[in-house]
């Protein structure tokens, strides 16, 4: 198909909905065509691709993100009751090998050709329901040298469970698969019956706990984008603090995990203090530690004040200037950086193959940042220069987290001390339990760069204006197959420290 | 060396003192207060707008066990609910959690409900096994801050472990799903008995948002007794860490 044919709908960033009917419908096979046209070029990467019941059939719907525009490009494609097999994309596009493994899950649909058609996350509402946790099918190797090495659900720490797979030459892995969806609680249908605004609000707080203000901002954009409220830049900005905090407690507190997982105590316990002040700010702008109840769609019921603001900024300075010491420290000690460097790599062609997002495209090399490519809100109106690195390795991801931990301490004092601290504006949900009016048969999404990557929204609605579909993407969804390729040919002692380099999200991916 | 020095002169004395009374700022959403006449219509209307379902009309009450704590209903009847910032509020008697009007007192665990054995055994060293079970790991990141630096609830003999088999109980997070029920069960068979179970988060004292959910399944509670209920989204770690303490019986 050239290039003039490709047929799609334009967004920018922050759009108002469009309605449903002028995203075009393409046949299966143009359809499968152009999303591989497209994702040829490496600026383009798929930010969303999904399908939900629509008219008796299946819509699916592909949104795709132009690093160079910075655009959002969307199709769709329809089928009929009763088509079963479609041809997969995923040998030209293996990016889309989730996607697509999502859809076969949700409504049996045989994708013909795929390499890997497994479950994901044993979802509630799933086509084959006589299939459960238990039957996983894992990938095997007879061999009498080769043994097989399984950890969890439930793993040595307080973490989130999830099921490694390693296969092992002796003790080096040669394969790892990893089977998730032990943390899935259905959240997805939750905002479909809802039933109020705030409801859906509060649900959005609870989709991944590290990445509460990150969530909630996505669903509240996209809420005001459906109900036409427009908010002020006052509350554009604090809502970017309250990502930019999100990053630095996050980021410094993994990197006191990754202190720990190489027996640097001394770096663990100054981080974790260091982190605990940041979230501390948090408590005190509004009360949680994680930001819960601070992000409402049109509005906070927790305006910045000015005796928040200056404990903020006094926090930060110290903050900024006790974790700059202490990362000058572990990124100069031979006996730690031994353990960093060359460890866990993912090379920049593989971290296009999967899509990788965020942090975890960052680390290989590739620029992809929502802030720089695709802002919206107050990023819109700044000009961010991510931060990359091109080893690919944990030592990679390692000083990402530093590098960016001490850029948004240095944007959020700059932000803070120029805001004009305003009186309360609360949410018109903050009272109630009428639901903000919603735009009738459209479709609309959102998307934020969290700190671990790419955070997508997206929502249609019938004719009445109710949510017929909602669609929630985390950033680990792309980037847990990062995991897998970083631990091949490694020791399988390294294993923790690959994994906490990335910290991926278990209840993001399994909804 | 010299950076180290001062990085450790900066980083000074980090643990909280006296768990017991520490104060939390102003704006902590801990135990909450009902004053005043709540009229039939106000009430209806708090219940229907409470986006977990922890509001009762009549009696007008919240049950801490659903709430999370989203402080909306103070926004909307600000002279009738007050959320204080009393954390103490964990508790072995489920009833205890339900806050009805004009009730203004301590949240406290029922010493008679405690299990003999619990305190004999456990008093001095308690080791736990937690088991995520569908949370959104807000409450894994508070369990672990309670053993950090800040908290050190190590310092009362209470600790994590990895292995179920040298657990004295298991902590459970999260509504429960449908994929987790088994190996949460494995787990809870694995430890060595009398074995604790503690629900820590509303959404494992009554599946909290999740409550509607068609991926849960929830039968392990009625399979064992609940000998402690801590509240929370997520629950704060002086919260947890106090709520153990008066189990096993320490000052
Ligand atoms: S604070 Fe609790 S009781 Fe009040 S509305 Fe929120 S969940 Fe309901």
């Amino acid at each position: 198909m050239p290039m003039q044919d490709f047929s799609y709908i334009e967004l920018s960033p922050g759009a108002a909905p469009i309605g449903l009917k002028t995203i075009p419908v393409l046949n299966y096979p143009d359809f499968a065509e152009q999303i591989a046209g497209l994702m040829k070029a490496e600026t383009v990467h798929c930010v969303l691709y999904y399908a939900f019941p629509f008219n008796n059939g299946l819509k699916f719907i592909a949104i795709l993100a132009v690093d160079a525009t910075g655009k959002f490009l969307v199709f769709s494609h329809e089928t009929t009751a009763g088509v079963t097999d479609l041809e997969s994309i995923t040998p030209q596009i293996p990016a889309l090998h989730l996607f697509e493994r999502e859809i076969h899950e949700n409504f049996g649909i045989g994708f013909q050709h795929h390499p890997w058609l497994k479950p994901v996350r044993f979802s509630a509402d799933r086509y084959q329901k006589d299939l459960t946790m238990n039957d996983y099918p894992f990938y095997r190797i007879d061999s009498e040298e080769l043994h097989e090495v399984g950890v969890g659900p439930i793993h040595a720490g307080v973490i989130e469970p999830g099921h490694f797979r390693f296969i092992c030459n002796g003790e080096k892995v040669l394969h790892l698969e990893i089977q998730l969806g032990y943390q899935h609680r259905g959240i997805e249908k939750l905002f479909l019956n809802a039933g109020s605004t705030l409801r859906r609000a509060v649900l959005s707080e609870n989709i991944a706990g590290d990445t509460t203000v990150g969530h909630a901002v996505t669903h509240a954009q996209l809420i005001e984008s459906l109900a036409g409220i427009t908010i002020n830049e006052n509350l554009q900005k604090e809502r970017a603090i309250a990502l930019e905090l999100e990053r630095i407690a996050v980021h410094i507190g993994d990197t006191a995990a990754l202190c720990t997982d190489v027996a640097y105590q001394f770096g663990q316990v100054v981080n974790e203090a260091l982190r605990t002040t940041i979230i501390n700010t948090s408590q005190l702008w509004c009360g949680n530690r994680f930001g819960k109840g601070l992000i409402r769609p049109g509005g906070t019921n927790y305006p910045l004040t000015v005796p928040v603001i200056e404990s903020m900024l006094k926090t930060l300075d110290n903050t900024g200037m006790r974790y700059r010491d202490i990362t000058d420290n572990i990124f100069t000690a031979p006996s730690i950086l031994i353990r960093f460097d060359g460890i866990g790599t993912v090379t920049r062609s593989q971290a296009l193959s999967i899509g990788a997002v965020g942090m975890a495209a960052r680390m290989a090399g590739i620029p992809r940042d929502i802030r720089a490519t695709h802002p919206s809100g107050y990023y819109a109106g700044i000009k961010y220069e991510p931060e990359i690195q091109d080893t690919g390795d944990v030592l990679a991801r390692a000083l990402i987290r530093n590098l960016e931990a001490r850029k948004s301490i240095e944007m959020v004092k700059e932000w803070a001390a120029q805001l004009s601290p305003v009186t309360r504006h609360p949410s018109p949900i903050g009272s109630g339990v009428s639901a903000v009016g919603s735009k009738p048969s459209s479709f609309a999404m959102a998307v934020n760069e969290g700190w671990r990557g790419e955070i997508a929204h997206a929502a249609v609605t019938g004719p009445d204006g109710e949510l017929v579909h909602y669609k929630i993407k985390d950033p680990s969804f792309h980037n847990w197959i990062a995991l897998a390729l970083a631990v091949r040919n490694q020791e399988i002692s390294d294993f923790p420290i690959c994994n906490k380099s990335f910290n991926l999200s278990y209840c993001g991916h399994d909804l | 060396m010299f950076r180290s020095i001062k990085i450790l002169r900066q980083h000074g004395i980090q643990y909280v003192p006296n768990l017991r009374t520490a104060e939390l700022t102003s704006l902590f959403r801990g135990r909450p207060v009902l004053s005043g006449e709540v009229s039939a219509e106000l009430a209806t209307n708090l219940a229907k707008m409470c986006p977990s379902g922890a509001i009762q009309q009549a009696p007008f009450s919240i049950d801490m066990g659903k709430c999370i704590f989203c402080r909306e209903c103070e926004f909307a009847a600000p002279d009738n609910i007050r959320f204080t910032n009393d954390y103490h509020i964990a508790t072995n008697n489920r009833d205890n959690l339900i806050i009805k009007e004009n009730h203004d007192n301590p949240i406290v665990l029922n010493p008679d409900l405690v299990r003999k054995e619990i305190r004999t055994l456990f008093r001095r060293s308690l080791k736990l096994r937690q088991v995520s079970a569908g949370g959104d790991a807000s409450n894994e990141m508070e369990l672990n801050a309670a053993g950090n630096v800040n908290f050190d609830m190590g310092r009362y003999g209470i600790e994590f472990v990895a292995s179920p088999r040298h657990a004295d109980g298991v902590v459970i997070t999260g509504p429960i799903t449908e994929n987790m029920a088994e190996a949460l069960q494995i787990c809870f068979d694995a430890t060595p008995k009398p074995s604790l179970v503690i629900l820590c988060g509303t959404d494992a004292i009554s599946g909290g948002l999740f409550q509607e959910s068609n991926a849960l399944n929830r039968n392990f509670l009625s399979r064992h007794p609940i000998d402690l209920y801590v509240p929370g989204n997520p629950v704060h770690p002086l919260t947890f860490i106090n709520g153990v303490l008066d189990l096993i019986g320490r000052e």
